[in-house]
């Protein structure tokens, strides 16, 4: 089953990144009013149903995938 | 009559193992270098250090890789069992990382890649890193880093603060750190880490030899160790 992750910087946590990526933006000429910059995870799991897909990646994002101090992360099954 | 014993781990990509040895070596330790698929620690390790570098290539997080490493397995018992543990910049990243230590490192605030002398002052002195110093003692060490921006959350702070495990703070602007902190330890105060690299700042021939007295504290500790094994 295909599972995506998306990992992001935590809301109110300094994103230095995003804010390069803002002001490169406006060098450009596109008038950004904020940019954050995350990390997207495909995954293939193996499991019965979209649920345990969804609690096994649950585990995967609180132990590895994301830093629970400044990292929020979102998890989206694929046909769910 | 040798030094204690004071393991230094190397990870595929760690680049400051070496100096760390050396420096270690210098200041009268007998310094093993031991890879990271090692199972356990030499049999009278005194001290461990875990030195800077790019473990597994920084992939995912700085040091969010390295703690699955089987050596870390031993330097967990090691911790445990209340030895001496130092992460020195990724060191400090995989230690973090491992939940061995509070708080984590981000990137720089500026984004910039710092490398330069830098003033930390010392915090307190009841750590094996910093038992040779004086509170408030201001030292000139190197710094080199891209994500060395140490980060916990207001509550988290507030703790480490009550609890006394802020031990460095940079004396002048580095990288954004909240509360401009350098090194932490955890609660048992016997694992310690920092972004600053002592071990380039053992001789005042390379610009300072404020390094030499960090680093000779934890020679002392590992010693105090192999001398009255717990």
């Amino acid at each position: 089953m295909r599972v995506t992750v998306l990992v992001r910087p935590k809301a109110g946590i300094l994103d230095p990144q995003g804010e390069a990526v803002q002001g490169s933006l406006r060098k450009l000429g596109f008038a950004v009013g904020g940019a954050r910059v995350g990390r997207l995870v495909d995954l293939e799991v193996d499991a019965p149903s979209s649920q345990e897909a969804k609690a096994q990646v649950e585990r995967m994002c609180h132990e590895l995938l994301a830093n629970p101090l400044i990292e929020s992360f979102e998890i989206e099954v694929d046909g769910t | 009559m040798t030094g204690p014993t004071v393991a230094v781990l190397v990870f595929p990509g760690s680049n400051d193992d070496r100096d760390a040895a050396w420096a270690l070596g210098a200041l009268g330790a007998n310094a093993e270098l031991v890879w990271h698929a090692e199972p356990a620690l030499p049999r009278d390790t005194g001290a461990v250090v875990l030195p800077g570098g790019f473990s597994y290539g920084d992939y995912l997080r700085c040091g969010a890789i390295a703690r699955f490493a089987p050596v870390l397995e031993a330097v967990r018992r090691f911790a445990a069992a209340g030895g001496p543990v130092l992460g020195i910049c990724n060191g400090f990243q995989i230690l973090c990382e491992a939940g061995l230590l509070p708080g984590v490192l981000r990137r720089n605030r500026d984004l910039e890649f710092v490398c330069r002398d830098i003033r930390v002052r010392v915090e307190r002195v009841d750590t094996p890193l910093t038992a040779r110093c004086e509170p408030g003692q201001e030292l000139t060490i190197p710094v080199k880093h891209g994500e060395g921006s140490w980060f916990a959350d207001e509550e988290l702070y507030g703790e480490l603060e009550a609890a006394g495990q802020l031990v460095l703070r940079y004396a002048e602007d580095c990288n954004g750190s909240v509360g401009d902190v350098a090194g932490v330890c955890n609660e048992t105060r016997n694992v310690v880490g920092l972004m600053p690299h002592p071990e380039h700042a053992v001789d005042p021939l390379l610009g300072s030899g404020d390094g030499a007295l960090l680093l000779a504290a934890l020679v002392d500790t590992a010693r105090g160790r192999t001398l009255t094994p717990a």
